[in-house]
């Protein structure tokens, strides 16, 4: 099989590779590290979701995988591949090419992908012809097909509209229209379905899914919500002051997660139903860039704390078809702590 | 509106001493027709969005109401014409029983405004990107006056970013510098840092991680434990509207077509949206239980259908359903627009 550019595309090859990514910020103060040496990929038609605590580092990895760090951010070591080439050192036009038509990017704040002083149609049909080939008629007629595909009603006579006549939800809709307008290889999705209510939710996550399975998308799914995420991810890896505590298949990590602060996470979601109680919460808070604990980055907060997790960094470790980066999975570790 | 039945219903008793927000035939529509040119050339005619269309509300003291409904319901709407922020094409809005809605009533709400303060939905658009977090979150201290010693101040701030989550070295930041729940975060300690004693929160949380958001409603729980503060609470998850509701309302299409104390909604949901929204509810447990979107396409606030809106996509619509608007009645506890209910078919 060889594609478009006549590249090798391995059956089996990941979609998406990030190898030893380090993002980093250089202050004045000493050089602050918001993605600390992560590796992972996604496979073609597979949903990665990334979840994490505020501040963890999830926007920062979609940034620098799509080429958007925003200086002084930026990448300070690593690989990242996309379909076997290497896209985190090219030139910016070249990136800028790759993205929209090969990537997909739908960003946490709908105003920054959105140009306040042009229609909704002017940025859809622009998009449109930029990576495909279609003269404005098909273009827009396209881009109907799409609002509405992200459920927009009305969308014959929203489209002519300005984005703050729009809701913020639907603002949201219109920004993943424009992600997947040029049918991307690759759609990163930074809170994609925060600002909607459950029944858009659903609607696009059922178009992102439809996505994976018809044109072997990959997608990486950034989210808090842990519903969409037990819904659409097939693996998950949750991120810790910029590190990956676990990565496995979504059942592993959200049923059985093992890294203990994937426990606090999970105990911490609101349900419907029973007695009204205060809400579980991790004590503390995730520490400042400038002063990540040493070893383990959440031991000050880790009920299950032993001596080596402030002196040892864990690594990502195989555990029960997961891995996770935790002392207590360690054969030593394990003794240590009994 | 029909008998009176039960005692949780406090939005058909306007008026009463304890609401401390109300509002009552509420109503603001938006004109987005193309330019008059167009419409010439053309041949359209004038577009009118009805984001909010006649609705009634009470809040009362101490206590949370909470607004759900679809994406475009109108639920933003309502909260920036409660804070002022919009005027109202029709209806009025009181606070402790003075009108502060509308221009009539501008140097009423002047005065009441200092009491509210607003958590906007999208925290970027509403921290001004050139200040450190420090004035930002100083800003209503020093507006309100609330403290003028600057050391004061200071603390002040530092007290209420670890409230939040942050740490009072965080004050030096400017707002790009952070993340988008972490700038959330500076918006609750903003509104917080005027002392208000009505808050409006727009998807307070929708931006948090599920342990910080933990923290955030723990917070803001305590607070009205503690200070009696009261909330309009806005958020697609139901899940936490559950957890920090006193008293829901479900919008749809500018209208509110169920109210009822949050036990009630959810143990015995009445409306057919209501309960088609409940069941769209993603389930974490992944026991295999199918969620069912809502069925339907959210039909346009400009050409909301005649009749129930939720018409179109109901299983129990009828003829009556489809020409004649349905009105609130007092049915199991709740406050129900619906036709179905009213006969006693659902
Ligand atoms: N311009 C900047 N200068 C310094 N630090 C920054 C800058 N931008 C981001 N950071 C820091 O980088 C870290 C990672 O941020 P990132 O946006 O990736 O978090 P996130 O995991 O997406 O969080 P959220 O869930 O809140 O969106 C944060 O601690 C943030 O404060
Ligand atoms: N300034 C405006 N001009 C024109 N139309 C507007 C304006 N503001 C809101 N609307 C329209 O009014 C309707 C209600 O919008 P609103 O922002 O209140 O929705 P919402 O319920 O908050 O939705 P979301 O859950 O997506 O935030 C939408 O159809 C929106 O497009
Ligand atoms: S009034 Fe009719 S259409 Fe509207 S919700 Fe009730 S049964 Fe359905
Ligand atoms: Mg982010
Ligand atoms: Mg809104």
């Amino acid at each position: 099989m060889a594609d478009t550019e006549g590249r090798d595309v391995r059956a089996n090859q990941a979609l998406l590779e990030v190898r030893n990514l380090r993002v980093e910020f250089p202050t004045r103060r000493g050089t602050l590290v918001a993605v600390d040496d992560i590796s992972f990929h996604i496979d073609p038609g597979e949903v990665l979701g990334v979840v994490g605590e505020s501040g963890a580092g999830k926007s920062m990895t979609g940034a620098a995988i799509i080429g958007l760090l925003e200086p002084p951010g930026r990448i300070g070591g690593g690989e990242i591949l996309l379909e076997g080439e290497r896209i985190d050192n090219l030139p910016y036009e070249r990136m800028r090419r790759i993205r929209g038509r090969r990537i997909g990017a739908i960003f946490q704040d709908p105003l920054t992908s959105l140009n306040p002083l042009y229609t909704v149609a002017r940025q859809l049909i622009e998009t449109i012809q930029t990576h495909l080939s279609l003269p404005e008629k098909a273009a827009r007629a396209r881009a109907i097909d799409l609002l509405k595909e992200v459920g927009i009603p009305s969308a014959e006579e929203r489209i002519d509209h300005y984005p703050h006549q729009f809701s913020g939800g639907m603002r949201q809709q219109v920004v993943i229209a424009l992600a997947l307008s040029a049918e991307p290889r690759l759609v990163i999705a930074d809170e994609p379905t925060t600002a909607l209510d459950v029944s858009i939710q659903a609607q696009i996550i059922s178009l992102l899914k439809r996505l994976c399975k018809e044109h072997g998308t990959a997608v990486m799914l950034v989210t808090h919500d842990m519903g969409v995420i037990a819904e659409t991810a097939d693996r998950v890896a949750v991120m810790y002051a910029g590190r990956i505590a676990e990565v496995g298949p979504v059942e592993e990590v959200v049923r059985r997660g093992k890294h203990p602060y994937t426990h606090g996470l999970m105990g911490s979601i609101p349900h419907i139903g029973g007695e009204i109680t205060e809400l579980t919460q991790i004590e503390g808070a995730m520490p400042r860039l400038n002063a990540i604990p040493s070893g383990c980055a959440f031991h000050p907060r880790c009920e299950r704390v032993f001596a080596r997790c402030s002196v040892d960094r864990p690594e990502l470790l195989s555990v029960d078809g997961a891995e996770v980066a935790c002392h207590l999975y360690d054969d030593a570790g394990r003794e240590a702590a009994d | 509106m029909s008998e009176t039945a039960h005692i949780p219903d406090v939005a058909r008793t306007p008026g009463k001493a304890t609401a401390l927000v109300e509002a009552q035939g509420l109503m603001r529509h938006f004109d987005v027709s193309p330019p008059l040119l167009n419409r010439v050339i053309e041949g359209k005619g004038r577009a009118v969005v009805k984001a909010v269309d006649g609705i009634d509300f009470a809040i009362p003291r101490g206590e949370t109401f909470s607004l759900v409904g679809e994406s475009g319901c109108g639920k933003s709407t309502v909260a920036r014409l409660i804070v002022g922020l919009y005027q109202p094409t029709a209806g009025n809005i009181r606070y402790e029983g003075v009108e502060i809605g509308g221009r009539a009533n501008a140097r009423n709400r002047q005065r009441m405004q200092p009491r509210m303060q607003m958590i906007f939905q999208d925290p970027y658009a509403s921290l001004n990107p050139r200040w450190r977090v420090e004035r930002i979150v100083a800003e209503p201290i020093q507006a309100r006056r609330l403290l003028t010693d600057r050391q004061a101040v200071r603390t002040r701030v530092g007290e209420l970013l670890t409230q939040v989550g942050l740490s009072p070295a965080d004050g030096e930041k400017f707002p790009h510098e952070f993340s988008g729940g972490q700038r959330q975060r500076v918006s609750i300690a903003r509104a917080l840092a005027g002392e208000p004693e009505f808050l409006v929160c727009d998807e307070p949380t929708s931006a948090l991680d599920v342990s910080v958001q933990a923290q955030i409603l723990n917070l803001m729980k305590t607070l009205q434990r503690k200070l009696g503060l009261t909330y309009l609470f806005i958020s697609h998850d139901l899940a936490v509207v559950y957890h920090v509701s006193t008293m829901v309302g479900v919008m749809y299409l500018g209208r509110l077509v169920e109210w009822a104390e949050t036990k009630t909604l959810f143990d015995n949901p009445r409306h057919p949206y209501t309960r088609m929204l409940l069941d769209a509810i993603p389930d974490l447990e992944m026991s295999g239980r199918q969620r069912i979107p809502v069925a339907g396409e959210v039909p346009s606030p400009i050409n909301p259908p005649p009749g129930c809106p939720f018409h179109p996509r109901c299983p129990h619509a009828q003829d009556r359903c489809r020409v004649e608007p349905p009105k609130a009645i007092a049915a199991g506890g709740a406050q129900v627009a619906c036709h179905a209910v009213e006969e006693g078919r659902i």
